[in-house]
């Protein structure tokens, strides 16, 4: 029989059985629609880690203090091993690996400007925080040196700030604006770097000389976090280990000893954000395999019935001369048409879904045309997989024992 | 024998195991039907005709003896190539039709075509419809079986044997579920499709039936108890003639 013949032979039957048929795709649906899903949140979650690595900015090196876990050594009675600007000096000086480094200090501020409020992050940091982060401006200038040293009330804004604050029109340059009520000179505004690496807007930020911060915002006289940036790319474990070295000299760590800050670099953090993909791929690609197989099992299940239901139409086609093969292929050709029309509206359905996801985590998913593809195959594979056993039993009848089926 | 046998069985046997009971369906079985004969089977309930049919139709294997099918060894077919010989050599008419349900009379009808190698939608179609005609089915070609007589749907069963120019029809109680005039038209169809050179063997209970045909054969027990020739068949347009006219036909 010509694919033609059995194509249309095929949805005839199936139109027969309208919500039988559309039962059967369910899990079909459903398994096509996760993979969709799970390879355009994957593709988008790829992405997303290969932008916000290259924002971290180049060669970064995190130094989180304290939080080393349980186990972590408290060292004797007087020291600590919180992190100061003099452990900064010291890894400036001694770390050849390094090229900058800056202690920074957060603070959750309340930003006043002309009777605009806005809830922002102010990051203390020195100038070189810029470089390290290869972080530009769109206007003004990064604050000096001096201004560090004299602990200046100069600000730099993000683009979310400014666009909170100043709105259209206003040039923030020269402005002062009003952090936790002390009044702060806007310098520049930080170019836009879009998302992080969570999902966080980077761009909803202020920073300011670390000594200004940690003096007039915070009142602490430690760093919470350094960040520093090695000279290369292969030089970035070096320079970690030199952090190391130098800290433990410092706090005069033994050896075995667990430290309490925390030493991450680029890659690591790069890591960690993948891994947050990683989970919700593996999650989506379980569930797509485990409905694809029973959905699959739905369709053979289905088809075993509709073998047995249509006995006689067997016997009468073997009867009038089909072969084997005919009946073999009459029957798979429906269960691949019932897989891949449940593919098809499974491609919809995932398509639709990971846009939706994608809105709603801030996720950048792309539905790709590979992905399609991959899902097209896994429907046409299930289909033929379990539509063969219900096929090859129909192929096998005798046409007497068909013919007289009650 | 002058023409060599379109039918010659030999020894043909056909038992069946149920459980401790076998039951001799056919016993040894000798026959020869020669090209273009018309041979009607009777005989007694139970007496192993269908078993004998549905051998000769390729529907179903002997259990021992050989039957060779005009000069071609059926027990050496393959599965396959036994589809081939029903589809090409033979045409089989059942006491209940056996029509597909939810298929038209013509699609019915153009189903052997289908498998064949060389099918081709637009002559298929054409072919079909002309046997459809030949059954004079013409006008209600696009009718499911369920909206047809019982009459009706036997032409359309009549109309498949035929489509694919069958060398053997048989027909195994083909006027069963009919009354007596459908019965004549059908014999009628018949008879012409014999007189065009086409062998056809029919089961029948009715002995009128049976005297349509030139031989007459009877079975009993599994066994050929009687094979006799009948010089003068009646003739089904003859005997329709003489029948009340009963509305229009069809
Ligand atoms: N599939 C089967 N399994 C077991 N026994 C069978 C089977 N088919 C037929 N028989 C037996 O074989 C014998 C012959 O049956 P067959 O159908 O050939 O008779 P028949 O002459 O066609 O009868 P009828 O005139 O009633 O149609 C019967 O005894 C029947 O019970
Ligand atoms: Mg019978």
């Amino acid at each position: 029989m010509r694919l033609t013949s059995l194509l249309i032979l095929a949805l005839r039957s199936l139109s027969r059985n309208k919500l039988r048929s559309f039962l059967t795709m369910l899990g079909i649906i459903i398994g096509v629609g996760a993979v969709i899903a799970m390879l355009s949140v994957g593709q988008g979650a790829k992405d997303m880690v290969k932008t916000s690595i290259a924002g971290l900015g180049t060669n970064v090196i995190n130094v989180f203090a304290g939080g080393g876990g349980p186990g972590s050594v408290r060292t004797e009675a007087g020291t600590s091993s919180k992190l100061t600007e003099e452990d900064v000096e010291a890894i400036g000086r001694e770390a050849e690996a390094i090229r900058y480094i800056t202690p920074t200090a957060r603070s959750s501020a309340q930003i006043k400007y002309a009777g605009q409020n806005w809830r922002t992050s102010v990051y203390g940091a020195y100038p070189d925080y810029l470089l390290i982060r290869n972080w530009g401006l769109t206007a003004g200038a990064p604050y000096s040196t001096s201004d560090e040293r004299g602990a200046a009330k100069v600000a730099l804004i993000g683009q979310t700030v400014a666009k909170n604050l100043f709105g259209e029109g206003v040039d923030p340059i020269g402005q002062t604006i009003r952090i936790k009520n002390l009044p702060f000179k806007v310098v520049g505004v930080l170019e836009s770097k879009g998302q992080g690496s969570f999902g966080n807007d980077q761009d909803d930020i202020v920073i300011a000389p670390f000594s200004t911060v940690q003096k007039k915002l915070i009142g602490a006289t430690f760093a919470q976090t350094l960040i520093a940036s090695a000279v290369s790319e292969e030089s970035i474990p070096d320079a970690s280990a030199q952090i190391d070295d130098i800290l433990r000299r410092r706090f005069r760590l033994g050896p075995g000893d667990i430290p309490e800050y925390m030493i991450r670099t680029q890659t690591e953090i790069a890591q960690a954000a993948g891994s947050v993909s990683q989970t919700m791929t593996v999650l989506l690609s379980s569930i797509a395999g485990i409905s694809l197989l029973v959905g699959g099992i739905g369709i053979m299940n289905i088809m075993l019935v509709s073998v047995t239901e249509r006995t006689r139409e067997i016997g009468i086609r073997l009867a009038v001369g089909a072969k084997g093969r005919d009946i073999l292929l009459q029957f798979l050709v429906e269960a691949v048409v019932i897989s891949f029309c449940g593919g098809l509206i499974g491609i919809a359905i995932g398509a639709g879904a990971s846009t939706f996801l994608g809105s709603v985590q801030g996720w950048a998913v792309r539905v790709s045309p590979a992905s399609i593809i991959v899902a097209f195959a896994f429907s046409a594979a299930t289909g033929i997989f379990f539509g063969w056993y219900p096929a090859r039993k129909a192929a096998r009848l005798n046409p007497i024992d068909a013919l007289r089926y009650e | 024998m002058a023409a060599p046998a379109i039918v010659s069985v030999r020894a043909l046997a056909k038992t069946y195991q149920m459980g401790d009971v076998t039951v001799q369906a056919l016993r040894k079985v000798d026959l020869d039907i020669a090209p273009g004969e018309f041979v009607a089977i009777s005989g007694a309930s139970g007496s192993g005709k269908s078993t004998f049919m549905n051998i000769l139709g390729c529907l179903d294997a002997p259990t021992s003896g050989s039957y060779l099918l005009d000069g071609t060894e059926v027990e050496s077919l393959s599965r396959d190539e036994l589809s081939l010989v029903r589809n090409r050599k033979l045409g089989f008419v059942f006491q209940s039709f056996n029509l597909l349900s939810r298929t038209t009379a013509l699609e019915n009808v153009e189903l052997p075509l289908l498998y064949r190698k060389d099918a081709d939608p637009g002559k298929n179609r054409a072919k079909a419809m002309d046997a459809l005609t030949a059954v004079g089915l013409g006008e209600r070609v696009h009718h499911h079986p369920n909206q047809l007589s019982g009459g009706q749907q036997q032409r359309v069963a009549i109309a498949r044997s035929m489509v694919n120019d069958p060398v053997l029809i048989l027909a195994d109680e083909p006027t069963g579920n009919l009354d007596t005039r459908s019965s004549i038209e059908i014999i009628g169809l018949f008879q012409g499709l014999n007189e065009k050179g086409i062998t056809v063997v029919l089961v029948t209970h009715e002995p009128d039936i049976a005297s349509y045909a030139g031989r007459l054969i009877v079975f009993r027990d599994g066994n050929v108890i009687r094979d006799e020739r009948n010089a003068a068949p009646l003739r089904a347009s003859e005997e329709l003639a003489k029948l009340k006219p009963a509305g229009k036909l069809g």
